[in-house]
């Protein structure tokens, strides 16, 4: 059975595209918009990996991070944080917060392949 | 006429430089040392033979320890050699200074000020490249659109075979993103552009708004009823006038002049002043549950009354407004009552203590310390901004009217400060920083 990768994200191209991508490598992709009530959709299909914004509508991405961390359930999830400043303070954030691993925006389509299959096989 | 700021604390200043003990002042002066102890601590009133007396006493001018205009400009004097303790400035020749070569004192003190104000500029520049949230946003949303250009058009070169409905949908994706990039682009210049603007503003925003509605009175004829003018026609003016010169300077005058409006929709200026008058004492609270209205609006109301109608009742009236983190965001300040520029004011203000106990109207004498120890009586009252909603946590704001006290000798009065840089009163259990100036020094 494949694994499942949720994406956590509000722009709706990056989704398809890393929606279509993340498919052909034999994922199932679900998504999700919204930064308000994240946690809990985490939590209810329990996703084998997370892509997670850091700019998401209603709560910030760290703050995400921190209460998926703070779940015995979600502690130790995978999760790849994206964000769109990649200066050494955004990724000592990003690390304090528990992310897995940290990506900048722009990134390639062969960066995040690699790093979700780093991720899922780690 | 208002007494000298700071008679009492230049006696006792001379009085130190000489090294005199206050039993020989005391008795050179023919009182005793508990009542000179008085006066030197600002809580006795002094004037007349016995100044003239006390002067003789120090060997100095009677107008060094009287004058009165030279209060404040000694006050940003004082202030302007705490900032800069290094250049070992003679603070016990302040007073000689401000006399001898007011040209000279008047241009140090306008210095000083226009540093301070610099000083916020910058930090309001270097802080809006770490923090600005418009600008963080729109750079993410830029980035955000390059990311699924460059990802959607990935797919399209490196993809074999893919399906014709795959690939018009991409290709409809990246037109879409093509257009909202270039939207993204202008937005972020745009906010760029902003900061340069802003750049060229010395004037702190508040300081813009404060006297734009100052140069009026804090009254504006053209937004009462039937007024000639809408909040926007009124902006524009001031925008084209150069009165409002910074985006920030015109969205806060934008919320103050909406709030103007709806306040005077509500409660006619010749309603509210005449029932203002008729009352014995004049209470905001007691005024606004007769129009059925917040007791905020109703301070509101009566700080903007046109000054010709508040004269009568002791006004004009000053109004200070905070919210919970005691950001003063209204300030009306009185002549004898400053209200502090940069930094926070005295804790022991009606205004924060009206936090504590919301909705409760208070009323409370007040003395001003030190500057001109002026008395007033405050009305305060914090109530939650906007309507209620269960479930939706309720943000408070507080207004503070200030009206002079005709009594002479108050009971019960609070001796307040302005903030604590510049207030006299020692032993205080609110000080956030040492004073300036001499009391308790």
């Amino acid at each position: 059975m494949s694994k499942t990768v949720l994406v956590i994200e509000d722009e709706p191209n990056i989704i398809e595209a890393i929606g279509f991508i993340l498919s052909r490598d034999g994922w199932r992709v679900a998504v999700h918009s919204n930064g308000v009530d994240a946690v809990e959709t985490v939590r209810r299909r329990a996703p084998d990996l997370v892509i997670l914004d850091v700019m998401l509508p209603g709560r910030s991405g760290y703050d995400i991070l921190r209460d998926l961390r703070a779940e015995s359930g979600t502690a130790d999830l995978p999760i790849l944080l994206l964000t769109a400043r990649g200066q050494s303070r955004d990724r000592e954030m990003a690390e304090a917060s528990g992310a897995s691993r940290f990506m900048t925006k722009p990134f390639s389509n062969a960066e995040v392949l690699e790093a979700v299959r780093d991720l899922a096989g780690g | 006429m208002p007494r000298s700021a700071l008679t009492g604390s230049r006696i006792r200043e001379r009085r130190m430089i000489r090294a005199m003990r206050q039993a020989d002042l005391a008795r050179k002066a023919g009182i005793s040392a508990s009542y000179l102890n008085l006066i030197e601590h600002n809580r006795r009133r002094i004037g007349g033979k016995l100044l003239l007396d006390i002067a003789a006493a120090l060997e100095v001018e009677p107008s060094l320890l009287t004058e009165g205009a030279e209060a404040a400009l000694i006050a940003t004097l004082r202030e302007a050699a705490a900032d800069r303790p290094a250049s070992g400035a003679e603070l016990d020749g302040v007073e000689e200074l401000a006399g001898r070569f007011p040209g000279w004192a008047a241009l140090a003190a306008d210095q000083h000020r226009t540093i301070a104000g610099l000083e916020q500029t910058v930090e309001a520049l270097t802080d809006r490249l770490t923090h600005d949230p418009h600008l963080a946003a729109s750079l993410h949303e830029v980035l955000s659109t390059v990311t699924a250009i460059h990802s959607t058009a990935s797919i399209l070169v490196d993809t074999k075979g893919l399906e014709p409905e795959w690939r018009d949908r991409f290709h409809r994706n990246i037109n879409e993103d093509a257009q909202r990039l270039a939207e993204g682009a202008q937005r972020l210049v745009a906010e760029l552009d902003a900061g340069q603007r802003k750049d060229t503003t010395l004037n702190a925003p508040q300081d813009e708004v404060e006297a734009f509605l100052s140069a009026r009175g804090f009254h504006i004829p053209e937004l009462e009823r039937g007024g000639e003018a809408t909040v926007d026609e009124m902006l524009d003016r001031a925008v084209k006038g150069r009165d409002l010169t910074s985006a920030s300077a015109q969205s806060m005058a934008r919320v103050i002049l909406q709030r103007y409006a709806e306040d005077a929709a509500q409660l006619p200026v010749q309603a509210v002043a005449t029932a203002a008058a008729a009352m014995e004492r004049l209470d905001p609270a007691a005024l606004a549950g007769r129009f059925g209205v917040g007791t905020g609006r109703m301070m509101r109301r009566l700080a903007t009354l046109p000054d010709a109608l508040t004269a009568p009742m002791g006004g004009p009236f000053g109004l200070v407004i905070c919210d919970v983190s005691g950001t003063l965001t209204f300030r009306r300040p009185l002549p004898s009552f400053p209200l502090p520029r940069f930094g926070a004011a005295c804790p022991y203000w009606p205004l924060f203590q009206a936090l504590t106990r919301p909705i409760v109207p208070i009323r409370q004498r007040l003395r001003l310390a030190g500057r001109s120890e002026g008395r007033f009586i405050a009305h305060a009252v914090a109530e939650p901004l906007g309507p209620l909603s269960a479930g939706v946590e309720p943000l408070f704001e507080a207004h503070m009217l200030i009206l002079p006290d005709p009594v002479e000798t108050p009971e019960g009065a609070r001796r307040v400060g302005v903030t604590c840089r510049i207030c006299p009163l020692d032993g205080c259990r609110g000080r956030r920083e040492p004073s300036i100036t001499a009391e308790g020094a």
